[in-house]
């Protein structure tokens, strides 16, 4: 299997205060690495500067063979190829779910309208939202909405999706149809990186799960190993207190 | 089937599977309030009456009443000047829409210079951030006589002498730098992680403007937009100083020649006429947006 994803050496600080200090990983294809860790551990910050949303301040990043950390990097076209999906969905509220999902495919990859239409319907039949096409935001539930900006992600053809904690934001109710739907996508062969406070579905996903603490990653490998038998105490300690949370 | 709720409150036990019907405790519940409804409304009747009609008596009884309502409600008078009134509020309605026009796109554009990161477009955020400082802050009248008498007195080739033209220029100038601000604030309101959702898709910075910024930013502030618009229908009465001869001109000038008031009230009432349904339309428009605000919050 080929790495799609290289991340050498990160370094992100804001200000005086370091956020990722020496992180370093590779994301073979088709496989899922989940990252765990407490709430400021630089989960959100990493996926962000991995897709360039934030400016990292040391380091290489490599997506596919090339320098995406370059400064000669073309942006807008490196954020293709990442399928970005948001703890707070971040739809637009002003365009209906299907006007969300063909935004992207027909401004930024140039299909023509009629295409993008007919893709972004069939990935919304094939994950039971066909009925709700026409629909505004506001009046989805928050499941139906994650699964929808899901969806929107998948629409660009991305290399691989970063999922920042897409569950938090939802009852237990609704946590399940959208980890079902990212399992589904796992299982189709979507390359994919997680931070997720779900261990459960961690486990049931994940081909490796790093723990981040305070901005460095202090144990990885096997979800097994990290989940059931750490050997750090920090992860010990961090799944203590996610089980006493009762999201184990 | 059914529950004891205990008896006392009145209520009768729940009875379900069968139809609702209101309770009796529900029923003295109505009656009570539908009779302080009536009391308020009573109270509500009483004052306003009490209030309104002691202005109105203090109004009617002073001494120069009667000469005050010769002067200024001479109706008679009022109906004979309403043409020439009419006429001129043309001229404000003209200038209203030609303005309105201008300075919505001139207010857009500055708005977008003020808030670009382009390094390209650091002079223009520079002088765009001049304009607004110094026009929004020097009263309109001003303007007005600034660039009515000073740009004529220039004495270019090509320049307009055209009062009307001066005038509405001035109006311009400084609605734009009003509504440029509103505009802006509407485009610092939306939440950061828009921008970042259109961006991570690949969108770039004029995309993410154009199809996820803009129209939710312009949506947000239609209501205070409306409220500048009203503002202006009144505040075109003002280019009456460099002679436009608009309603509020028409009035002085049918008043100087009877000495009698009664043409200023006849201009403010067609002024009324239309500000104020603009005023309710603008009200019901705000309304709406909040309602639709919170609907966003709730979901």
């Amino acid at each position: 299997m080929s790495d799609i994803l290289i991340v050498e050496r990160l370094r992100k600080a804001f200000g005086s205060e370091i956020v990722l200090e020496d992180i370093s990983f590779r994301v073979p294809e088709h496989t899922a690495t989940v990252f765990i860790g407490s709430s400021g551990s630089g989960k959100s910050t990493l996926l962000r500067c991995i897709n360039l949303l934030e400016q990292i301040d040391d380091g290489v990043i490599t997506l596919d063979g090339q320098e995406i950390s370059a400064v000669e990097a073309d942006v807008d076209d490196v954020r293709k190829k990442f399928g970005m999906v948001f703890q707070s969905f971040n739809l637009f509220p002003h365009k209906s779910v299907l006007e969300n999902i063909t935004l992207a495919p027909i401004h930024a990859r140039g299909v023509d309208r009629e295409q993008a239409v007919d893709e972004a319907m069939d990935l919304l039949n094939r994950f039971g939202l066909k009925d709700k096409a026409e629909q505004y935001p506001d009046r989805l539930s928050g499941g139906q909405q994650q699964r929808v900006a899901i969806i929107r992600s998948l629409a660009l053809h991305p290399r691989m999706l970063l999922l920042d904690e897409i569950t938090s934001a939802l009852d237990p109710v609704l946590v399940n149809e959208v980890l079902s739907l990212v399992r589904e996508l796992k299982s189709d062969g979507m390359t994919m990186l997680l931070a997720t406070h779900e261990m459960g579905f961690a486990k049931q996903v994940a081909d490796e799960v790093c723990f981040l603490h305070g901005g460095r990653i202090l144990e990885w490998g096997r979800p097994e190993e990290i989940l059931e038998a750490p050997k750090r105490s920090e992860t010990q300690d961090f799944l203590r207190r996610v089980h006493e949370a009762g999201r184990l | 089937m059914g529950r004891d709720t205990g008896g006392e409150s009145g209520v009768t036990p729940y009875d379900f599977g069968g139809k609702w019907q209101p309770s009796p405790h529900e029923q003295a519940r109505r009656q009570a309030r539908k009779h302080k409804n009536r009391r308020n409304a009573l109270i509500a009747a009483l004052s306003s009456l009490l209030v309104i009609g002691s202005l109105l008596i203090i109004l009617f009884t002073s001494p120069g009443w009667k000469s005050l309502s010769e002067t200024f409600f001479a109706w008679a008078y009022g109906v004979e000047v309403l043409p020439k009134i009419l006429l001129g509020f043309g001229t404000n309605v003209v200038l209203t829409v030609i303005a309105g026009t201008s300075v919505a796109i001139l207010g857009l554009t500055i708005a977008l210079i003020r808030t670009s990161r382009s390094p390209a477009l650091t002079p223009f955020r520079i002088l765009a951030t001049i304009y607004v400082d110094l026009f929004r802050g020097i009263p309109m009248l001003l303007v007005i006589l600034l660039v009515g008498f000073g740009i004529p007195a220039l004495r270019l080739k090509g320049i307009t002498n055209n009062v009307l033209i001066l005038g509405t220029l001035a109006v311009v100038i400084t609605y734009t730098a009003y509504v440029a601000e509103v505009i802006r604030s509407g485009i610092l309101t939306i939440h950061p992680s828009q921008r970042a959702a259109a961006r991570s898709l690949g969108l770039t910075h004029f995309q993410t403007l154009r199809h996820v910024i803009l129209p939710q930013a312009l949506r947000r502030v239609t209501p205070p937009l409306l409220n500048d618009l009203v503002a202006l229908i009144k505040d075109t009465g003002l280019v009456s100083i460099l002679g436009v001869t608009d309603a509020v001109r028409a009035a002085q000038i049918a008043s100087s020649r009877t000495f009698n008031y009664t043409p200023y009230v006849i201009a403010a009432i067609v002024f009324l006429s239309v500000t104020i349904p603009l005023t309710r339309f603008t009200d019901r428009t705000l309304r709406k947006s909040i309602e639709r605000q919170n609907a966003q919050g709730n979901a």
